[in-house]
């Protein structure tokens, strides 16, 4: 394998999603390393250095959020977490913990996918970021601060600004209420959730076509919002 | 008793005979070692059978010897396993008694127990040894044990007229009849020996003891009892042997035996010659009590005496009956004959002989009705002239002043009245004036004031009318005979009035009793639930009898207080072990019973004809006993109807119990289909899909290759909705869901399941309508976004494709208002209020349609959840069905507590 390729440590005790994550992710040209226990994928991580990893957070030896504080104590490598439905405390606490982004098992492959290229463009982004971003008939020109929808200029208080750039630079990825709190409101998390949905509601009137069904500022129950990224 | 009529039918062992085998199989069999005095040696021969035993490798124990310092019995102790004995403290001494718990903990297969009639110290579970004893047999110990002859009670009154001693401490003769007996017999003149050399008693002890108790005299005819009792007791078993195999033997004829017991002293004495006698005919016996009305007049004293007869005679093994009746003689040769009593034993009467003249003798009576009966009148001895004579209640009643004032008011307004009418009239017979005071006085006040009046009377008439006037002398003999018959005519009508008043009185009271227990039954029986009916029980049976209740019940394998008045949680643990031992053994103990009498009440089991439901427990504040026999047997018939009331609930609650199991049963086998069937479908699919691209792959063109795997995705969709509701399902059975409002955006919320339900709804068309500038509302976004969804699929599923359907949402008030309306073919009426019950489908119509049955009801847990309803209706506007889900919005629930 070339050593461009990027590398995919695949974390989950059950050998059939194993499988499946690996046969899909070798077409899609990845270089898959597996572990099938947190000890495995801890040594792993250390050996193979891998671009990102995917961790199913019901390991038979290690908490899945022990798993997620030793990576993060070593690097950055972005980790897409696979949990159940139900579990929304469980997801906040990963993502909390520094986990990027989940999949909630069962899942399709479309959307693994997109969570796995988004989680590895945004470490990509923090290396040098690109001044434009556009998705579907929104564009935002994070240098000149400009927002518009089918060609035409949106204004947005700074607040809407604020809070839209955050999920450009995090496009595709979940963002937490308490990470949007954190960088728009500033460091504190006593900010009021209210008032966040206020102004996404109001993001919404200003960028979507019908606000009642969002294409691109979607909410994802019980955890945070996401900004959808199609290319 | 052995019932002989039975076994002579036949010659097929007769069924008591066969079951009462039985039951002593069950039982541990008692061995008694019977002496005729202390010193013959029983001890020491119980041991040398002990010692037997155990050499054949019987497991026996020691559960009390009393060696008396005697060094051959310690020696017989040695290698003899000892079970220490129990400590108790009484008033500053440490008395030792046999450890009957240690005993039942160690399962011997015999245990030694000298001194059969032995009282146990206060405090411990049953006052007498004896009573020990039984219990170890009932777990089916075997048990050897020693009494004296003088010990057992119905030879007690022989005994003491042979010694003059009498001893106070017995053993009920059912005990003895039950047992195996063997006599340890010596002779007169080898006891004496024995008591000389010093082997019983120390030196000069043993000389005093020679001269009294141990006078060969005594010691011959106690020797003598000993060997009939032992005689009799061998010719019973005979003859339970011959019945249970079947022998016919020479039966004696059925003689049936009748002691008739009175309140009069010597009725203990006349109960332990009926046992007697009963057992010299063996013949079954009873003890009959005839309750005159006089019975009501009778003082505390004379009506406990009835009741501790009774309870003598069925200790000894009567039948014991109470009848009511007005003349003892007829009511008891009634019975006799009904019953074809053979022998009818009496006492003699100690009444003084003008008592029995104005009475009549209820001897003489009986002697001359009886016909073939024989009747044996029975003397009475020693005890009976020590005892008080009979007072009866109501010449000790309490002197009522104003009765006695009223009375003489009465007498003087007949003065008045007489010296008016003599102002005017001449009347000869004036007295009759007179003679009406009296009268009310009786009716009104009873025999005290009326004879009171009647005197006052004599002495008014005397003054007032007899010549000369204004003295009590009297002149003319004539009226001195006046006088004297007007006396005794006076005295006679304030006797026969105060007597029917009496009776009246005891009728309005019996009328007021069957009065209430009457209206008890109404009430119990108008009672569905338990506690309920607990709680009037305890009730009726304080406000009847002014006592304190509590009752219990059967509650996880023991029994606890369920209702008491006045009202009372907690017993004491004295009183919560008689309680258990009274559930344990179905018979009464605690105050004033055989077992453990330390405790503060009475428990009485609560019976029915199919066992024990539940244990009433009796106290009252006064010291003594606790009920007079007319309280108890109000009692009994109180927790009698209680019993039947109670298993008649206990038996509804079953029913219910099998009705809501039943529906259990039924919601499972619909859980177990729909699960089947639901999961079965989907994984049908994706199987048949895959397994047929494994192999025909290649066969297909990309199109249909495509389509095969699309609708293996959809069914595994399917599968997981399906899944998601069933875990859901249980998450709402189980009460494990958390509600975590927070203020949500319903615009936000209806989008969000609007984007999970896009495959779901891709055939109809969706309009979304929510007022403008809604407010944020307090809802959990997980749970509602579930219903949201769930109401969705079932509108999809429901309406035909193409047509429309609406979400709408408002504030109505303190309310949020949420709408799911379709344009499919509505909901029949008769399952609008169904369609939220689980596994509820709604038939009819062209076809059974997919789905769980679960969605609905999850919607409706999910919003319940929120203190909210969901409704279905069908739509006014148009064909099509509305659920309207509303969820009160108040100040305390608008604050968001997640996050």
């Amino acid at each position: 394998m070339a050593s461009s390729a990027p590398c995919v440590l695949i974390v989950d005790d059950e050998p059939p999603i194993r499988r499946l994550l690996r046969n899909t992710l070798a077409v899609q040209e990845y270089r898959i390393v597996e572990a099938a226990t947190g000890q495995e994928a801890l040594d792993a991580a250390r050996r193979e250095k891998p671009d990102l990893v995917i961790l199913d957070l019901g390991l038979p030896d290690l908490d899945g959020m022990e798993i997620i504080r030793a990576l993060r104590a070593r690097s950055q490598v972005p980790i897409v977490v696979l949990s159940s439905r139900g579990d929304e405390k469980g997801k906040v606490a990963a993502l909390d913990l520094g986990a990027d982004d989940y999949v909630t098992k069962p899942f399709g492959v479309d959307e693994l996918m997109a969570r796995i290229r988004a989680a590895l463009r945004h470490r990509l982004q923090e290396q040098g970021s690109r001044p434009l971003f556009q998705s579907a008939d929104l564009t935002v020109d994070l240098v000149h601060r400009r927002v518009s929808v089918g060609g035409r200029e949106v204004r947005l208080s700074p607040k809407e600004y604020d809070i839209l750039q955050q999920f450009v630079i995090h496009a595709g990825k979940v963002l937490t209420h308490r990470h949007l709190l954190k960088e728009v409101w500033g460091g504190v998390d006593s900010g009021d959730v209210q008032a966040l949905r206020v102004f996404i509601r109001q993001l919404r009137q200003k960028l979507e076509a019908d606000p009642q069904r969002p294409q691109h500022i979607l909410t994802e129950p019980g955890v945070g919002y996401r900004l959808q990224f199609s290319a | 008793m052995v019932e002989l009529d039975s076994a002579s039918r036949g010659l097929r062992p007769s069924p008591e005979a066969l079951l009462a085998a039985a039951a002593r199989e069950a039982r541990g069999k008692l061995k008694i070692f019977l002496g005729a005095a202390p010193g013959v040696g029983k001890t020491y021969e119980m041991l040398q059978s002990a010692r037997r035993r155990k050499a054949e490798g019987v497991d026996v124990v020691v559960g009390v010897v009393e060696t008396h310092g005697r060094k051959e019995t310690e020696a017989l102790l040695e290698g003899l396993e000892v079970i220490p004995r129990r400590q108790i403290a009484y008033e500053g001494r440490v008395l030792t008694e046999m450890d009957i718990d240690a005993v039942l903990a160690r399962r011997p297969a015999l245990v030694l127990v000298d001194e059969l009639a032995h009282t146990n110290a206060p405090g411990s579970r049953h006052p007498k040894r004896y009573l020990d004893v039984e219990e170890l047999l009932a777990s089916g110990v075997d048990v050897y044990a020693t009494v004296n002859i003088q010990h057992v009670e119905s030879l007690n009154d022989v005994v003491a007229q042979i010694t003059r001693v009498r001893v106070r401490e017995t053993v009920p003769d059912r005990i003895v009849d039950a047992a195996e007996v063997e006599v340890i017999d010596l002779t007169p003149d080898d006891l004496i020996q024995r008591l000389r050399e010093g082997k019983v008693y120390i030196a000069d002890q043993a000389e005093r003891a020679l001269k009294h108790y141990f006078s060969p005299g005594n010691l011959t005819a106690l020797r003598e009892l000993a060997l009939r009792r032992a005689a009799e007791r061998v010719d019973e078993q005979m003859v339970s042997y011959m019945q249970e195999h079947a022998i016919a033997g020479p039966w004696p004829a059925g003689e049936r035996l009748l002691v008739c017991i009175s309140e009069q002293p010597g009725a203990t004495q006349l109960v332990r010659y009926g046992k007697r006698v009963a057992d010299r005919l063996h013949g079954p016996w009873t003890a009959l009590y005839v309750e005159t009305p006089r019975h009501q007049r009778l003082g505390e004293a004379e009506r406990d005496r009835v009741a501790e007869v009774l309870r003598l005679a069925e200790k000894l093994g009567a039948d014991t009956l109470t009848i009511p009746g007005q003349r003892i003689a007829d009511d008891l040769l009634a019975y006799a004959r009904e019953n074809n009593a053979t022998q009818i034993i009496i006492g003699k009467s100690t009444r003084a002989r003008w008592f029995e003249m104005l009475h009549g003798s209820v001897v003489h009576d009986l002697l001359r009705k009886a016909g073939n009966i024989s009747v044996h009148v029975i003397g009475a001895a020693g005890e009976a002239a020590l005892a008080t004579p009979v007072k009866t209640s109501a010449g000790m009643e309490s002197i009522d002043p104003i009765a006695y004032a009223i009375s003489t008011a009465f007498v003087a307004a007949a003065l008045g009245v007489a010296l008016l009418i003599s102002q005017f009239v001449d009347l000869d017979n004036i007295s009759l004036v007179f003679l009406a005071a009296v009268l009310a006085s009786a009716v009104r006040y009873g025999a005290g004031p009326s004879v009171f009046a009647a005197l006052l009377s004599v002495l008014c008439y005397n003054f007032f009318f007899i010549p000369p006037l204004y003295t009590f002398t009297i002149a003319d003999p004539a009226n001195v005979v006046a006088l004297f018959f007007f006396m005794i005519v006076a005295l006679l009508t304030s006797s026969l009035t105060a007597r029917t008043r009496t009776q009246a009185l005891i009728a309005k009271k019996q009328a007021r009793t069957t009065g209430e227990l009457y209206s008890f039954s109404k009430k119990l029986a108008g009672i569905a639930k338990l506690d309920d009916l607990l709680w009037a029980t305890a009730h009726q049976i304080a406000s009847m009898l002014k006592v304190e209740v509590v009752l219990l019940t059967p509650d996880d394998g023991t029994i606890a207080v369920r209702a008491g008045f006045p009202p009372e949680d907690q017993l004491d643990d004295a009183d919560l072990a008689a309680a258990k031992w009274c559930w344990d053994h179905n018979q009464p103990a605690g105050r004033g019973a055989d077992t453990l009498p330390g405790a503060k009440r009475l428990f009485l089991p609560l019976r029915t004809g199919r066992g024990a439901v539940g244990v009433l427990g009796i106290n009252r504040k006064a010291p003594g006993p606790l009920f007079t026999p007319d309280e108890r047997r109000l009692l009994d018939a109180l927790s009698d109807q209680a019993a039947v009331a109670i298993e008649r609930t206990l038996l509804a609650e079953d029913i219910d119990e099998a009705r809501i199991l039943a529906e259990t049963e039924r919601l499972r086998s619909s859980l177990l289909t729909s699960v089947s069937h639901d999961l079965r479908t989907p994984l049908a699919s994706i199987i048949g899909t895959i397994t047929s691209l494994r192999s025909f792959g290649k066969l297909y063109d990309d199109r249909t290759r495509d389509e095969m795997l699309a609708t293996a995705q959809d069914e595994g969709e399917r599968l997981n909705r399906f899944v998601a509701n069933l875990l859901d399902m249980t998450r709402l059975d189980s009460g494990a869901i958390e509600l975590r409002r927070e203020m949500i955006d319903l615009g936000d919320l209806v989008g969000s399941a609007l984007q999970r339900s896009g495959k779901i709804l891709i055939r109809h068309r969706v309009s979304v309508d929510l007022a403008p500038d809604l407010p944020m509302f307090p809802l959990d976004f997980l749970l509602m976004e579930q219903v949201l969804v769930n109401l969705l699929d079932n509108a999809a599923k429901y309406a035909p494709a193409g047509s429309a359907i609406g979400v709408a949402g408002r504030g109505e008030g303190a309310e949020v208002v949420i709408e799911v309306r379709d344009e499919g073919p509505g909901i029949p009426p008769s399952d609008l209020d169904r369609i939220f019950d689980k596994f509820y489908r709604v038939h009819g119509g062209d076809r059974q349609r997919a789905g769980t049955g679960l969605g609905l009801a999850i919607c409706r847990g999910f919003v319940a959840a929120h203190g909210g309803t969901i409704a279905a209706a069908n739509r006014s506007d148009r064909h099509g069905a509305v659920f309207t889900i509303r969820i009160p919005i108040d100040e305390a629930g608008a604050r968001p507590d997640g996050e």
